[in-house]
């Protein structure tokens, strides 16, 4: 079987897990994406770390306002009914259990919940921002991530190998072939993207990965250019 | 109330002294107090200590320059404090070739202690960064059987923070994500120099409104370069 890298079947399927009311941080690169594949009858909050409670969506060409930016730096809007805080008060918000999902890119996550996303020693030190914060304290860590690195090895893996940005708080793995949990140091796969197969996901990933006995097939229609058939 | 001097670009940056500690407002280069940062450019004072969120955006291929960058990219510091410094590929060239120290931050821990520095406690304990690099050298403290990490407060000798209003006796308004550290960062330097948009007379500024006391703030700038 071929495979073929798809963001954007990551960002629909995480999209489908929020409920109304519930307070959600996107981080940079992927999670962004979720965003456009949110239900328009699923009203979440956004929290964005700068300082939004109620971040909206971009604005249009010409009409940015140079107060209001995402925690990507990308111009920004804010929601009727939402407020704008300090970097002391946001942060209290995310280490004080205040936001129940936290959507993190990823450059290795093990089946310990370990999660490494902020560098690659020597090459890459972007730094952590907001990343430790928000996966020690959020409800709910949902790691968003390519199965595969362009080389072909599998970035879920048994033990990461760079620095952590956190310890066992990854709760579940949203890759483009499936949904796994993380639990007792195993991952569990709970959804299955067609057209792979548990067996294909166990056979070309370096971690342990159990099949839940309920582990659903599941077909999600987007393109990788974001297109639906 | 007691009426704040408002000074020059120039005089501002003057008052940063060779050695010192400074913090820098702003996020990604939004509330940067940029009229201050092209001042201190000119002027050149070296062996600063940065301490800042994040360190703006500076793209070797575009040229794309902002905020504290421009401080960055002339080599001002010896050691830079921050959580951040992704945008900015000199900041990285600096600290993998070694010719700048960079401490890198998570962004709660750093707020926090800042807050802390100007709140006059000893330090806090946080859950961020048990179990990773963070941690090292750190002393880890039990509370109801968790672990977590003493952090310690951070003070500065100067803070040029950026705001959207001030009345004449320093009270500040910010406005909309442009707030991010500069409140924090008022509290806890020995002198605070605040570049503001709009100065209005005492009294102007309704009480309830006030983000930051007028108490925290020694001197005013008014804005020339808001959009850099």
């Amino acid at each position: 079987m071929e495979y073929i890298a798809n963001k954007e079947i990551i960002a629909k399927r995480i999209a489908g897990i929020f409920k109304t009311g519930e307070v959600v941080n996107l981080g940079i690169g992927l999670p962004t994406l979720v965003v456009k594949y949110i239900p328009r009858d699923v009203n979440i909050v956004l929290q964005s770390e700068n300082g939004i409670m109620g971040l909206g969506p971009a604005p249009a060409k010409g009409s940015e306002d140079r107060d209001i930016i995402d925690a990507g730096g990308a111009p920004g809007s804010i929601k009727n009914g939402g407020c704008f805080f300090d970097s002391a008060v946001s942060f209290g918000i995310i280490r004080g259990g205040h936001v129940d999902y936290t959507v993190l890119g990823v450059l290795e996550v093990d089946q310990e919940g370990n999660l490494a996303n902020f560098m690659v020693p020597g090459k890459m030190v972007p730094g952590m921002g907001g990343a430790m914060d928000l996966t020690t304290g959020t409800r709910v860590v949902i790691a968003a991530t390519l199965h595969f690195q362009k080389s072909g090895v599998s970035r879920m893996k048994r033990r990461c190998t760079l620095p952590l940005t956190a310890l066992r708080e990854v709760n579940k793995v949203v890759t483009d072939l499936g949904v796994f949990e993380v639990l007792g140091d195993r991952f569990h796969l709970a959804e299955c993207f067609s057209p792979y197969t548990p067996a294909w996901i166990q056979a070309h990933t370096d971690a342990d990965i159990i099949v839940k006995n309920d582990c659903r097939m599941v077909t999600i229609d987007v393109q990788p250019n974001g297109k639906t058939q | 109330m007691i009426v704040k001097p408002i000074i020059s670009p120039k005089d501002a940056a003057g008052r940063i002294k060779e050695g010192e500690s400074l913090m820098v407002g702003g996020f990604m280069g939004c509330g940067s107090p940029n009229t201050i940062i092209f001042a201190l450019k000119e002027i050149g004072t070296k062996n600063l200590t940065l301490i800042t969120n994040d360190t703006a955006i500076h793209d070797l291929n575009t040229g794309t320059i902002t905020g504290v960058a421009h401080l960055i990219q002339i080599k001002l510091f010896k050691k830079i404090i921050a959580s951040h410094i992704g945008s900015n590929q000199e900041t990285q060239r600096q600290m993998l070739a070694g010719e700048t120290e960079v401490e890198l931050v998570p962004q709660g821990t750093l707020a926090e202690q800042v807050r802390a520095g100007g709140a006059g406690l000893g330090g806090f304990l946080t859950p961020t960064g048990v179990g990773t690099e963070v941690a090292n050298g750190k002393q880890i403290i039990l509370v109801a059987h968790r672990p977590f990490l003493l952090e310690l407060p951070l003070k500065a000798d100067v803070a040029i923070i950026k705001a959207k209003k001030a009345d004449k006796a320093g009270n500040l308004v910010f406005n909309g994500t442009a707030r991010n550290f500069n409140p924090l960062m008022a509290t806890a330097a020995a002198l605070v120099i605040a570049e503001v948009e709009e100065i209005v007379e005492i009294g102007e500024i309704d009480p309830n409104d006030v983000h930051t006391p007028s108490i925290f703030v020694d001197y005013l700038v008014k804005a020339e370069q808001p959009e850099l």
